[in-house]
């Protein structure tokens, strides 16, 4: 198979855009939708500090270095969730990345902090594990961007994520949560950074070819945790539609998207809505819709049910 | 050839030569859902594999 751009050898087809590229092609394929992703969902400009949440996996790593190749300011942050020997070698995936390009690292260890690996808080609390590992990660991400300054939170979800989640939001009709689902969540109160994705318009096989053309070592091993989750089945039969007929994926997320914008026309915007709705938690400062936040309504009740020595 | 996959890792053994569709169809694997690395490159799915080449089947869809 040949490059279409520049007849070189193609080291990737993608079906869902008639195309394949070589090498070099591929990497400038993958910066441009990026670039066009941050500009067209006005994520950031290079005057803005964007903080990216690394797991060591191939997407957030990828973004990591595409942001930078890009010229925009990009940190990284890790949340290390004791997960034995995945959270050790992918920890050891980030810190080897970073270091070696000397690109600022922040960790947050939740056997420190918050005194259990995520497992063990999660069997305190008694809620599934993923769930519990949600709340703490969408926290910690916010609040080391406000913390250390950083005005953006960009992670590494990429367009089989996002369609995934929206077949999964809406097989269950779980409407509360669609109007979440876009590429930028607004800065809307003091204490939130703007949430962003900026591999939306990227399939998860285009981020890993990125990756392995690129050099970037990432962990190929899956978290434990993950084994059986509803979000892989999605993604498969999403996939077989996709082999059937390319483009399924990305017409059915950008296909709501879109649906999204015209809708927001007529309603009050996402910011305006957070604004009425959202203050202060009582206990940790950061903006909820409850008196006390989830987080700190997680933490407390482990605290309760638990021998482990819970931080603050 | 021997044929390196993940989540599990493991080794299996297909005769070679194939083309790259071909061993994914006889694995049960859908195109979309991996990458095949010959020894450090990717290859395309019209790609011949030969008996002395070292493949490596990566899964590219994440559950996180
Ligand atoms: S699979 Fe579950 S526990 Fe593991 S990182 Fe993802 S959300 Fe957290
Ligand atoms: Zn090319
Ligand atoms: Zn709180």
């Amino acid at each position: 198979m040949r490059c279409r751009k520049c007849k070189g050898k193609a080291v990737l087809d993608i079906p869902r855009h008639h195309t394949a590229f070589c090498k070099a092609c591929l990497t400038e394929f993958v910066c441009a939708q990026v670039e066009r992703a941050v500009a067209e969902e006005r994520m950031f400009t290079t005057a803005d500090r964007v903080l990216v949440a690394v797991s060591g996996g191939k997407d957030s790593l990828s973004l990591l270095n595409i942001l930078r190749k890009l010229g925009y300011q990009a940190d990284a942050f890790y949340v290390d969730l004791g997960i034995g020997e995945y959270s050790r070698q992918s920890k050891e995936k980030v810190e080897r990345y970073t270091g070696a390009r000397g690109i600022p690292l922040y960790v947050h260890e939740l056997k420190e902090d918050e005194g259990a690996g995520i497992n063990d808080l999660a069997d305190l609390v008694r809620r599934p594990t993923c769930s519990v590992c949600g709340t703490l990660k969408r926290y910690h991400f916010n609040r080391a961007a406000v913390m250390k300054g950083y005005n953006v939170l960009a992670t590494g979800h990429n367009l089989d994520d996002e369609a995934a989640r929206l077949l999964g939001n809406v097989l269950h009709w779980q409407e509360q949560y669609l109007e979440k689902q876009g590429p930028t969540l607004p800065d809307s109160v003091e204490g939130f950074a703007k949430k962003v994705k900026p591999l939306y318009r990227l399939a998860e096989r285009e981020i890993a070819a990125y990756a392995i053309v690129n050099g970037i070592d990432y962990i190929v091993e899956e978290c434990p945790n993950a084994q059986g989750a509803k979000m892989l089945l999605y993604k498969d039969i999403l996939n077989r539609l996709e082999s059937e007929s390319p483009g399924t994926k990305q017409a059915f997320y950008w296909g709501f998207l879109a649906r999204q914008k015209t809708d927001a026309q007529t309603r009050p915007s996402m910011a305006e809505h957070d604004r009425a709705v959202l203050h202060p938690c009582a206990t940790c400062g950061q903006p909820t819709t409850g008196e006390i936040c989830s987080y700190c309504k997680l933490m407390a009740r482990a605290q309760k049910n638990g021998p482990a020595p819970v931080g603050s | 050839m021997k044929i390196l996959l993940n989540h599990p890792v493991r080794e299996v053994e297909v005769k070679g030569p194939r083309r790259v569709r071909e061993v994914l169809k006889e694995l049960n694997l859908l195109p979309e859902s991996v990458l095949v690395v010959r020894g450090d490159d990717l290859v395309t799915e019209d790609e011949l594999l030969k008996d002395e080449d070292r493949i490596e089947i990566r899964p590219v869809i994440s559950g996180g």
